[in-house]
């Protein structure tokens, strides 16, 4: 609204001077004809000016409407929706950062391109590679390039990649050879990277494809045979095809009832005891394998096929079963040859030793007393135990709920007598 | 064999019956006076902690088991590894700095402000390096995107493997940043001299041990990509990438270089080490994919969920979870509780921001039966989270990479939620 007057103003300020003007000159003695001329010209600018002014009122008025919808704007812009903008970006740059110098640029710019480009001259051979190896690489990636541990194998793995678990090596995946170079060269070996020269690096690529068979132990690596190489799986990669072979498909409306006739879990990560400490806890570990609903069409599922868990008798069944259900218990307790204690006590020899005697395991104060008290496991103590543990056994510092299954409980204290002391 | 586990009409209408008497129980018995409420509190009463004890506070105690968590047996070293933000106990969509998952290649490091330097090099007209003073003289904008490991439920191609949402899906974390885009510092440095854009590079570079470096095409780079220095209106964390790091919106973590020292403008990709050997995904015939930049849509459960499981017995229940594509906005998010029979569509929490988490709800009363929770996204290109066998059917089971499929939590009677895979 502020910015009305503005325009309104220099319209209205020339009709009166034009006015003002009219009026002074018919002030004067001129001919009764000079005036009527004159008031018809009075006439014509008061026309002009009523026209005038009507324009600079709709002027005025458009500028109160923009003015309104900029304000609008402000205020969608102050409640989060609209009115932002990317940063600018103007003709010129801003003449920040200052230029790199030549040093500063080989020192960091030391990548290797896959034609090669960015290799540093220099040499090495398999012999000295190997001594480098193993002073510097094996005790990560073993003598032989095979690996230690969890740290990646380098050598082998050919004909696995289309394997369950492909071994994905220098010498099997890699597709240019200059990536072992780069990647040797910048960041390894670990925890001192960049401490390689040149010559070492290019001996420790050359052992490394003698590893893989790519080369014979006389063979000597340099930035003039570097790009000679050809890698056993240069051809084995395909640019992302996701939009030919997925988006294609899976860009389509969902369904959203009776998608499937039933469901059944094919799969439960409990079984797997991979999950470590924060995980769901202890959860579903009632449930045997075989306990699983099936979800289906109608609210009339049934599974009265799925089989009844548990024999009853000490057999080498009813033992296999409680092999499954001790899982459940595992991440606490060890049972069997070497069993020691962890967060629990170790199990083996337990029913008809004395309760709370396991050497070197502390327990907690109801276990201190049974044990001065000279009570003794049986298969019922236990039984009940199982099924009831702080039920049985007030302030114990097991923190399971218990099994609820009858048939696992015998089968948990097959397993768990079939293991002496 | 129990009963519960089969939800059959029998159990769905004692479910009910349940319901209807605990609510009338919960009306009308006069339960015995609350201490908590009737008796005078500590709290209540003596005085509390001063405004100098805390100049940088962190969560009170209670929440002390809301933290990163770490799967020893995927790494061999946690200086090489990963760990896993616990959404299951987040929610909203930004995550917290001090819980959102770290991944390092060579250990997190200590750089300062003044030790920081940025080159960019290679096809440019003049090579340039900045301090980090002169990165906060150019023009910045703030955006919210999430960043997710492309190996994030990478665990669970084989099948159900890890028991909670932090461990299957807790590779990603959504914050907001402030930082420059790139094609500020690519202008400022001139690509005159790179000539045609379209089959250039930019190969971007991190300042550790490990040099973690990525070629980016030049189209992305001069799009959405960010030179960032804040998240979440602070300075980044050391894990993060303290003081500069890159964000490569929708695009897979690995890009996200931390303490990024370098940007050189190339005319191929580089092939380095993690766009070749790693980040790459192997199918069923040994032919691997490369350059899979992109994470597709994608959603997950948050709870209940195995870590977060059901104790309030039937009733009234909010599912709530996080959804995200890399290919822009979530449209909307389908809710399942019988394993994909059939499908509801969930409430989104807050609807446009691209690239980043949309938190959904499906707000639901609970029979008290057996439950196979599922979420599916959708996304503005209309694609549709897949399930687990239609990724299968297409890449097979040996990838490690962008699992992106539907997840089932199965819920069980007494409301405890296992990772299980469905038919």
């Amino acid at each position: 609204m502020s910015k009305s007057p503005n325009l309104f103003i220099p319209a209205a300020g020339g009709t009166v001077l034009i006015l003002g003007l009219a009026y002074g000159i018919s002030s004067r003695e001129y001919g009764a004809a000079t005036i009527e001329s004159l008031e018809t010209r009075v006439e014509q600018v008061e026309a002009n000016a009523a026209v005038a002014s009507a324009t600079a009122q709709e002027k005025a008025e458009e500028a109160a409407r923009l003015q309104s919808e900029i304000e609008q704007l402000a205020m969608t812009a102050a409640t989060g929706t609209n009115l932002t903008q990317p940063a600018p970006s103007i003709e010129g740059t801003y003449g920040l950062g200052r230029m790199a110098v030549e040093e500063e640029i080989a020192a960091w710019d030391v990548d290797v391109l896959p034609d090669g480009r960015g290799l540093p001259e220099g040499r090495g051979d398999v012999y000295t590679g190997e001594e480098v190896f193993v002073e510097k690489c094996a005790s990560c990636h073993g003598d032989f390039a095979e690996g230690v541990g969890n740290w990646p194998v380098l050598a082998g793995g050919f004909d696995t990649l289309a394997d369950k678990d492909p071994v994905k090596t220098v010498g099997s995946y890699w597709p240019h050879l200059s990536t072992a170079w780069d990647y040797i060269n910048r960041s390894m070996p670990f925890g001192e990277a960049g401490t390689l020269t040149a010559d070492e690096t290019y001996a420790i690529v050359a052992y490394i494809m003698y590893s893989n068979d790519m080369v014979d132990d006389d063979f000597e690596l340099s930035h003039e045979n570097f790009t000679d190489v050809e890698m056993h799986n240069s051809d084995g990669f395909v640019v992302d095809d996701r939009p030919e072979l997925e988006y294609a498909q899976w860009r389509a409306e969902p369904c959203m009832t009776n998608c499937k006739p039933t469901v059944e879990i094919t799969m439960r990560a409990t079984f797997l005891d991979v999950t470590p400490e924060g995980g769901g806890e202890s959860v579903m570990n009632h449930a045997s394998a075989d306990e699983s609903p099936v979800f289906s069409t109608s609210a009339d599922a049934s599974n009265e096929d799925v089989a009844d868990g548990g024999a009853n008798g000490v057999d080498p069944a009813l033992i296999a079963a409680g092999e499954g259900a001790f899982r459940q218990c595992k991440t606490c307790h060890e049972v069997g040859e070497g069993a020691s204690n962890r967060t629990g006590p170790a199990l083996n020899g337990m029913v008809g030793r004395t309760i709370g005697t396991v050497d070197g395991f502390r327990y907690s104060g109801v276990f201190q007393e049974a044990s001065a008290a000279g009570t003794v496991w049986t298969e019922e103590s236990l039984a009940a135990f199982l099924a009831d543990p702080r039920g049985m056994m007030a302030g114990t510092r097991m923190s399971f709920r218990g099994v609820r299954d009858e048939a696992d409980i015998a089968a948990l204290i097959a397993y768990i007598q079939s293991f002496d002391e | 064999m129990d009963e519960f586990f089969k939800p059959s009409r029998r159990s769905f209408l004692r479910g009910s019956a349940a319901i209807a008497a605990g609510s009338v129980a919960g009306a009308a018995s006069a339960q015995e006076a609350d201490p908590l409420i009737t008796e005078l509190q500590d709290w209540a009463s003596y005085t509390g902690v001063g405004v100098d004890e805390t100049p940088y506070g962190l969560p009170i105690r209670f929440e002390s088991d809301v933290v990163r968590r770490n799967v020893e047996w995927l790494t061999a070293s946690p200086i090489s590894s990963i760990n896993f933000t616990p959404i299951h106990a987040l929610e909203g969509t930004i995550t917290p700095q001090g819980c959102a998952f770290e991944r390092h290649h060579s250990g997190a490091i200590e750089l300062t402000k003044d030790d920081y330097r940025l080159m960019i090099n290679g096809l440019v007209d003049k090579p340039l390096v900045f301090t980090y003073s002169d990165l906060e003289r150019l023009p910045r904008e703030n955006h919210v995107y999430f960043c997710e490991c492309a190996a994030n439920t990478g665990m669970e191609w084989a099948g159900a493997q890890l028991n909670g949402a932090q461990f299957t899906h807790g590779m990603i974390h959504n914050m907001e940043y402030t930082g420059v885009p790139l094609r500020t510092l690519l202008r400022e440095a001139g690509l005159e001299t790179a000539g045609d854009l379209s089959d250039k590079w930019v190969y971007v570079e991190g300042a550790d041990a490990s040099s973690n470096g990525r070629s980016i095409p030049m189209e992305k780079a001069l799009d959405d990509v960010l030179v960032a220095f804040k998240a979440n209106g602070e300075a980044l964390r050391m894990e993060h990438g303290y003081p500069v790091r890159l964000v490569v919106p929708g695009w897979e973590g690995n890009l996200w270089v931390k303490w990024l020292r370098r940007i050189e403008v190339t005319d191929m990709a580089v092939g380095s080490r993690e766009e070749t050997s790693k980040y790459t995904d192997v199918y069923e015939d040994g032919t691997a994919r490369k350059w899979t930049w992109v994470m597709d849509a994608k959603s997950v459960i948050t709870s209940p969920s195995p870590q977060m499981p059901i104790t309030h017995g039937a009733g009234p229940l909010v599912i709530s979870g996080l959804a995200w594509s890399g290919h822009g906005q979530i449209t909307r998010v389908d809710v399942s509780k019988d394993g994909g029979i059939t499908w509801e569509t969930a409430r989104l929490g807050k609807q446009g921001d691209t690239k980043a988490l949309t938190r959904f709800y499906l707000d639901t009363d609970w029979t008290g039966d057996p439950m196979l929770l599922q979420s599916r996204a959708m996304d503005e290109t209309g694609y549709v989270q897949p399930t687990k066998n239609q990724l299968r059917e297409v890449r097979g089971e040996n990838a490690v990479y962008h699992n992106n499929c539907i997840q089932t939590w199965f819920v069980n009677e007494e409301g405890i939620a296992e990772n299980v895979e469905v038919s």
